[in-house]
């Protein structure tokens, strides 16, 4: 049989492996296929794990066989951003410091999705440490745009958003700290879901700032992620910043209703930095409500301006001290070269780390150190908490806000890391979302002159994932903004 | 000229809950390298601390203890350094809010009054793993067994004024964590290690002197021969007219010396930061309030009731409140006789000389609990001798024998059968005849000397009083 990912959501291959009509082991075989056929072109994985999943295929099957149906999404396969553990599977975070490491211990969304009997087919491609947002400064080459292999698919999940855009995956995790499932996915033309924080296990994902990282699901439509983040959310022992929620239902997005509903636009997120066809596209998305019953206005958020800084240096901080455990010591790349302790230190971590990830790492140092906290970093918590603050505030008069994803379409490759200043206000339209701990689903939403995609975001009130993906399943049902690109085979990385 | 020495003590100790601060392996002392571990303790990619909430519970017990305020809005700081003990690179302890602060300790002075020594704060952190450097093969290997293993510093304020004081400061300190019960202090298993922080300056002299540290000491004999040592090196430089250098030095109790490790200029900063992985801890008055009722009679509360209501000399209340080993003895020996005094007194004296005898601590006595009773009700029902009793201490206390055991065995019981006492003695007589003679003579000592010869010829066995008696009675 020939299955084709482009054209089959999860849930869609899902009921037929359960009905019985697509075995599991031949969706896994659909999966390696396809990336044999696309992935010299994309790039999206850095491994695959084909005997575990065959492995665990068949015990899946022998399950579903017996009538034993676990989860919505039992027998489908998924991929899973490098930066998430999973055991007896290198996970490498993209990066030569761990492109050895092998965990003795599955992070808690793993072990969540082989509980609902999901099969786990191979590791994506990422920015080294998931720092950046183009998916270039990967040690494993950069990923693909698949509407335009000379430009970025955005990142740091840039293997994530790719790989289902162009079938090399049914559904895949990937990891957002400022913007990177929202902004791949609007970069590849695809849907993804920032959980709010603290309602997906952290436990087993390579920490890039632990006050701002989340796993969440990235697919075809909102109705898959829902799928999936059902299956991954939910309080964790392992994790003590993981809240106890009510437990998520995804059959509740598919009766959602738009009519009544209140939808703030901040105007900073339409102002001139934002390319004008995007800007045009976000307000078309605003007549789509409308049509749909909602009321759409735009608001004033001001504090929307520091937030980039603020970001940067929280997040660079956070990561400074969490990568400090890379020492060549215990685990990871060990210089071979080191003559004493000092120089241990210094070689295994200027030779083990990649450019960017040294520029966070000497930010955060600098941020942190006692001269700066004051005027660095203790500002831009109270920044995090203002924009927090604003953010409630705005949604106690709306039911949620939308906003554009990026303020341009997937850019060609090499501009970004030649000026990351620009680069880093490339991130002005997600950055708030984490700063702020909401819930953000990120929905492509037209397409530019170039024939790239767009994508606008819903962001959400705390823990009501609910509202702002009924939401957009509406408009994924009124609209018709998911496309598959034309693939390219077979051409050279 | 005259100098004041002015001291502050940092004390770190290991916390005995049954697990580490923020996972689930023992803390269970030494075991095979690198065995008491997991990812999460070794600080592996994506693992995340989560918090052993008894930890809290030990770190407030603790601080009511010692009259400490709880900090009922606790965060944990992450404290950025590198070095290969520390798996993470950072070490998970509390700067900016710790969980008990403005606490004080009474101790006794030199001229014998009390002073109270004012706590300033205790948090809660993660201990270190340990290096130890194999000289054979010239390398260092790191035992991440004790990382993580939950610790409590407490910091006292420069209150302290003479290595004696320092002393008591640290015994009361050790006594009170152990009556809570939330460490078993064990310095030579590093479970109470102290950081020395010292100035002199002259007598008269508002302003305090430049101080140093010495960090990681861990016995009474070094702490008190470094506080010695330091104090005149930093005299004799002032006297000399050189400058003390704020620093932190390595004391060598071997070379009796400290030696310079680093300066102020070189100090690290650590940058401490809120740890974003573990969320703020909130503790309820009713959470304080529940462990100020559950909490022991402490040092100062049992000496008192000794001396009031027991009776006891307050010295030796002092001592013996100040161990925790020797109050369970006390208590369940003086229960089991009867007799609180008499108890007091066994463990003030033989109790002690054996203990500095064989150069043991109280905490490594390992005799049953109940034998002293047993010794003390057998020689007050003039079962057996105050010597033989002595003796059979001697032998529990280095053997755990039983003793009414050990005494039926070895014949130890004092000889009721008074003819047998009696044809012992006359034989004696006979056998001395040179001292009964002295004796008639007019020389009393000639009569210890018999008394000694059948005390001897009796095994020490018989009433002293019975065999005076006899004596007279055959040489009068």
């Amino acid at each position: 049989m020939n299955i084709d990912f482009t054209k089959m959501t999860a849930l869609e291959l899902a009921k037929k492996i359960q009905s019985g009509e697509i075995k599991v082991r031949q969706a896994v075989d659909a999966v390696y296929e396809s990336i044999d056929k696309f992935d010299s072109t994309y790039n999206c994985y850095i491994s695959t794990c084909k005997e575990k999943a065959y492995k665990k295929a068949d015990e899946v099957q022998a399950r579903i066989d017996s009538g034993n149906i676990v989860s919505a999404l039992a027998g489908v396969p998924v991929s899973v951003k490098d930066n998430i553990c999973t055991k007896g599977i290198k996970t490498t975070a993209a990066s030569k410091m761990l492109e050895n490491f092998n965990p003795i211990y599955n992070a808690t969304v793993v072990d969540r999705m082989e509980n609902a009997d999901m099969i786990i087919v191979g590791k994506l491609n990422l920015d080294e440490f998931a720092m950046g947002n183009t998916t270039e400064t990967s040690i494993f080459g950069a990923t693909n745009n698949p509407w335009d292999t000379s430009r970025v698919p955005g990142g740091s999940s840039g293997g994530s958003a790719v790989s289902v855009a162009v079938g090399e995956a049914v559904i895949s995790l990937g990891s957002d700290t400022g913007g990177s499932i929202s902004q791949p996915c609007s970069f590849c033309g695809v849907t993804g879901l920032k959980p709010t924080y603290g309602s997906v296990s952290r436990h087993g994902l390579i920490a890039c700032a632990s006050s701002l990282d989340q796993i969440g699901p990235i697919a075809k439509d909102v109705v898959d992620c829902a799928a999936l983040f059902e299956i991954i959310s939910g309080k964790d022992v392992k994790d003590g910043t993981s809240m106890e929620t009510p437990k998520f239902d995804y059959s509740k997005i598919l009766d959602g209703d738009a009519k009544g509903k209140k939808i703030g636009i901040p105007s900073e997120l339409l102002g001139e930095n934002i390319d004008p066809q995007i800007k045009e596209a976000i307000q078309n998305t605003a007549k789509e409500f409308e049509k749909l019953g909602a009321t759409v206005e735009e608001f004033s958020l001001p504090i929307v301006k520091y937030s980039v800084p603020a970001y940067y240096v929280i997040a660079s901080a956070e990561a400074s001290s969490n990568l400090s455990r890379y020492d060549g010591v215990k685990f990871g790349y060990s210089t071979p070269n080191a003559t004493d302790l000092q120089d241990l230190y210094i070689k295994s971590r200027s030779e083990g780390f990649g450019m960017e990830v040294k520029r966070r790492l000497l930010l955060g140092n600098l941020v942190l150190s006692k001269d700066y906290y004051e005027s660095y970093y203790e500002k831009a918590l109270q920044t995090k908490r203002l924009v927090q603050q604003d953010l409630l505030k705005a949604l106690e008069k709306y039911d949620m806000l939308l906003a554009p994803v990026a303020p341009t379409t997937a850019y060609k490759k090499d501009e970004a890391l030649s000026s990351p200043l620009d680069m880093y206000m490339g991130s002005f339209c997600t950055v708030m979302v984490n700063l702020a701990g909401l819930p953000a689903v990120s929905v492509p939403c037209g397409f530019d002159n170039n024939n790239l995609p767009i994508g606008m975001q819903l962001i959400g009130k705390p823990f009501d994932e609910t509202s702002i993906m009924q939401v957009a399943h509406i408009f994924q049902k009124t609209t018709d903004f998911i496309k598959t690109p034309e693939l390219i085979q077979g051409v050279a990385k | 000229m005259n100098y004041e020495l002015t001291l502050g003590l940092e004390v770190h100790t290991e916390l005995s809950t049954k697990t580490k601060i923020f996972c689930n392996c023992t803390t269970e002392f030494g075991g095979e390298q690198n065995t008491h571990v997991c990812e999460g303790c070794l600080g592996m990619p994506g693992t995340l601390p989560v918090l052993n909430k008894s930890v809290v519970d030990y770190a407030i017990k603790t601080g009511l203890a010692t009259n400490c305020s709880i900090t009922q809005f606790n965060k944990f700081d992450r404290k950025n350094y590198f070095y290969p003990d520390l798996p993470k690179a950072y070490q998970i302890s509390q700067l900016y809010f710790p969980i008990c602060q403005n606490g004080f300790v009474e101790v006794n002075t030199d001229d014998g009054n009390t002073k109270r020594v004012r706590i300033k704060e205790i948090h809660m952190e993660e201990d270190a793993g340990k290096l130890i450097h194999d000289p054979w093969e010239d390398c260092t290997l790191v035992d991440y067994n004790r990382g993580a293993v939950p610790l409590l510093e407490i910091v006292s304020e420069p209150d302290l004024s003479s290595a004696q004081e320092a002393i008591e400061y640290l015994e009361k300190l050790r006594a009170i964590l152990q009556y809570v019960g939330v460490s078993d202090c064990k310095m030579q298993e590093g479970s109470f290690r102290a950081d020395i922080n010292l100035s002199v300056r002259p007598v008269g002299q508002k302003e305090l002197g430049v101080r140093t540290e010495m960090k990681n000491m861990n016995s009474f004999k070094a702490i008190a021969r470094a506080i010695e040592s330091e104090s005149k090196r930093q005299i004799e430089l002032i006297e000399e007219g050189k400058t003390v250098l704020q620093e932190t030095r390595r004391w060598d109790d071997n070379k009796g010396k400290s030696f310079a490790m680093r300066s102020k200029e070189n100090a690290q900063d650590y940058k401490y930061f809120p740890d974003p992985d573990l969320p703020p801890i909130e503790i309820s008055d009713k959470q304080i309030e529940d462990i100020r009722k559950s909490l022991p009679e402490l040092p100062e509360q049992k000496k008192l009731r000794y001396v009031t209501q027991l009776g006891l000399p307050e010295y030796d209340t002092g001592i013996i409140t100040n161990s925790v080993h020797l109050v369970a003895l006390f208590e369940k020996t003086a229960e089991l006789c009867g007799n609180p005094k008499e108890a007091a007194n066994w463990i003030m004296v033989e109790l002690m000389k054996l203990l500095n005898d064989s150069a043991t601590l109280p905490e490594d006595m390992s005799f049953d609990d109940t034998s002293l009773a047993k010794i003390i009700n057998l020689l007050a029902e003039n079962k057996i001798t105050r010597d033989t009793a002595k003796k059979v201490f001697a032998k529990v206390f280095e053997d755990d024998v039983d003793p009414e055991q050990y005494i039926k065995d070895n014949n130890l019981a004092v000889m009721t059968d008074n003819t047998l006492i009696k044809s012992t003695i006359e034989k004696v007589v006979a056998d001395n005849q040179k001292s009964v003679d002295e004796y008639k003579g007019g020389k009393t000592q000639a009569l210890q000397y018999l008394i000694g010869q059948s005390m001897r010829a009796l095994r020490g066995q018989a009433p002293a009083q019975e065999v005076t008696k006899i004596l007279k009675e055959l040489l009068d």
